[in-house]
């Protein structure tokens, strides 16, 4: 089948290549970081985390949540499922590899599975996106085969499906507390945390697969369906308006409100849950699109700008309040890394919309 | 005052029979939170179970003198990395209100608030940085001193938040580069991994005190066996009023001052 992801028309070839530039800058940045050392990041001894961290923690989100899409076991959503799972298989592989990109010994990944700290929950992490990254990647690849043969799938996928659910909810769960349990955070703060990962994760990550779906329908004519995305829309509303709510908590309990960015965030949701809401907004393709625009970015800038400015969410440990600004080597790293993930859910989709092509001619 | 010393370290094996707490009751006087009680180095009294700790006596320390810094820095290979950025350090000097962030304030003294004070790795019973480490590079020996394999770790950095006293450093770059002097007796470590004071595990066991605490010229510094109620340091934290950084925490530091 793979096949079906090298023919394509002029756009899409401008769009892999595109692509494949911004991977090549990436990996020649990250070579030049593999040779000096994570100096030519902007990090430093008191923000040890930065882009690449916020990456990791948005696209983890992102990934977990796609599956529970299987979980709505809606007739409508058949048609986005298998979607879903490429997108959550891309955004798991990219987290894996921001993980990466983040270590200053890579060469030494194996490492966590040699000599194993059942304690860790970073290990419980690594492990679980590895599982779910293979997971979703068969269990989609296995339906697609199905359809293009016009059979049922077979029912291992479902047992699947079955184990990629409890995998997610284990990435949820051991990504959120990661953060919360920092010793530093009060109990109160570790709990919002958690509740806001989860939250936010669930709307970014509705959000973006009906921005993957309506873009699948433009430039391919493969719709799933208005039915489906306003499925989608509906959990995308209610995670955003929790994670608006938790966040606003979080604005008159931290120092949030000292952070423009954080205002941006803030504001980004509370106008695209606001059009979300209202019902004719929501019906009309244009504002779902500004909508699910604005949430995605609401909650990538909240993840971004909540490590840039390390002294609130992650108190540097001397109290002070450290400034942290990425170089440019750090972000081609993370243009390169955003376009592989992309590039192969662009390949997956593409094969995807040429099977139901096939099976529709 | 050398050679007892010296005794007391080598002959420092199954002796320690744990007295019970009643010794040192009068230790945990009622004016301020953040004074030590005495749980805080009972982790479990397993008799003969060594547990290292330091104590700190800030009031002899002089203001300015850094050869603790130094000594320990130079034995240790540290590299001297100047930008505030890439510093590596294993022991040194901060502002009261940066070492003791969470401590009453009111019952600091202006002239204590005024002084810097030594910060290191507290070698923490219940040590978050252990606890996170994927790999198990950052580990608890049974002596209690917690150490780092500079082979095993992968440089991921989710230690370095997780310790709430700021210990770590990580390389961020060839350290070799920045050695001023370099010693052949402990190894130099490579770019990516963390780093911190290893409490001389690498002079315990030729049966040498610290570097820091035997250069200190104001004896400022005792190191010993916080299991032991017989050990120097025991004897001290009992007679004196010390404090802990962040006790709150939960973390039980094995490093102690008084102030
Ligand atoms: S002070 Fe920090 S590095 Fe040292 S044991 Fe405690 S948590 Fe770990
Ligand atoms: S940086 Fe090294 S010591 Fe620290 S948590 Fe990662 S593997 Fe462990």
């Amino acid at each position: 089948m793979i096949e079906k992801a090298l023919k394509g028309n002029r756009s899409y070839w401008i769009w892999t290549l595109f692509l494949g530039a911004l991977v090549a800058s990436g990996l020649s940045a990250y070579y030049q970081q593999r040779w000096l050392g994570l100096t030519v990041t902007g990090m430093g001894r008191e923000a040890s985390w930065g882009l690449y961290t916020a990456q990791f923690t948005f696209l983890v989100g992102v990934a977990a949540s796609a599956v529970m899409v299987t979980l709505l076991h809606q007739k409508e959503l058949t048609k986005t499922v298998i979607i879903a799972l490429f997108m959550a298989a891309s955004a798991t592989l990219m987290s894996i590899l921001f993980a990466v990109a983040d270590m200053g010994k890579p060469d030494r990944l194996l490492n966590i599975i040699f000599y194993t700290n059942p304690r860790s929950l970073v290990f419980w992490d690594l492990l679980f996106l590895s599982g779910y990254l293979a997971t979703t990647l068969t269990a989609g690849w296995a339906m697609l085969g199905a359809e293009k043969k016009g059979v049922p799938p077979p029912a291992w996928v479902k047992s699947l499906l079955n184990l990629s659910i409890p995998l997610a909810v284990g990435i949820f769960f051991a990504t959120a507390f990661l953060y919360g349990g920092l010793p530093d955070l009060s109990l109160w703060v570790t709990g919002v945390l958690a509740l806001r990962f989860i939250a936010s994760a669930f709307a970014a990550g509705m959000a973006l697969l009906i921005l993957v779906t309506l873009i699948v329908k433009k430039t391919k004519g493969l719709d799933t369906g208005k039915e489906a995305r306003e499925k989608l829309a509906m959990v995308a509303t209610y995670a955003g308006v929790a994670n608006v709510l938790l966040l606003g908590v979080q604005f008159f309990t931290t120092f949030y409100g000292n952070a423009p960015l954080l205002w941006f965030s803030l504001i980004a949701g509370v106008v695209s849950v606001a059009i979300l809401l209202i019902p004719a907004s929501r019906k009309s393709q244009q504002w779902l699109v500004a909508a699910c625009t604005a949430l995605v970015l609401s909650v990538w800038v909240d993840k971004s700008a909540g490590l840039l400015i390390g002294g609130e969410l992650f108190p540097a440990p001397l109290g002070s309040i450290v400034t942290y600004a990425p170089t440019s080597t750090e972000m081609f790293v993370v243009a390169g890394i955003w376009s592989f993930g992309s590039l192969l859910f662009t390949a997956l989709l593409k094969v995807v919309v040429a099977v139901k092509a096939e099976h529709r001619g | 005052m050398m050679n007892e010393q010296r005794r007391e370290f080598i002959k420092k094996t199954a002796l320690g029979v744990f007295v019970g707490l009643g010794a040192a009751s009068g230790l945990v006087p009622a004016f301020s939170l953040e004074k030590t009680a005495l749980p805080v180095w009972d982790e479990k009294p397993v008799p003969g179970k060594i547990r290292w700790g330091m104590l700190i006596d800030t009031r002899k320390c002089k203001e300015g003198c850094q050869q603790c810094v130094a000594a320990c820095h130079h034995e240790h290979n540290v590299p001297a990395f100047k930008n505030r950025r890439e510093e590596i350090r294993w022991i040194w000097k901060n502002s009261y209100k940066n070492v003791f962030p969470t401590a009453d304030n009111a019952g600091a003294s202006k002239e204590i608030q005024s002084r810097t004070f030594l910060s290191l790795c507290n070698h923490c019973a219940d040590s978050p940085c252990t606890q996170i480490c994927p790999t198990g590079a950052t580990f608890k020996r049974w002596d209690g001193i917690v150490e780092i394999d500079y082979h095993r770790c992968i440089g991921c950095r989710f230690c370095m938040p997780a310790c709430p006293y700021g210990s770590l450093s990580f390389n961020w770059q060839d350290p070799r580069t920045a050695i001023v002097d370099p010693v052949t007796a402990y190894p130099t470590r490579e770019q990516g991994v963390v780093e911190k004071c290893n409490f001389c595990s690498d002079r315990l066991i030729k049966g040498l005190q610290p570097a820091c605490v035997e250069v200190c010229p104001e004896q400022a510094l005792v190191f010993g066996d916080l299991n032991d109620p017989a050990s120097d340091i025991r004897v001290l934290l009992e007679s004196n009023v010390t404090m802990q950084r962040k006790p709150e925490l939960g973390t039980k530091p094995s490093v102690f001052y008084i102030i």
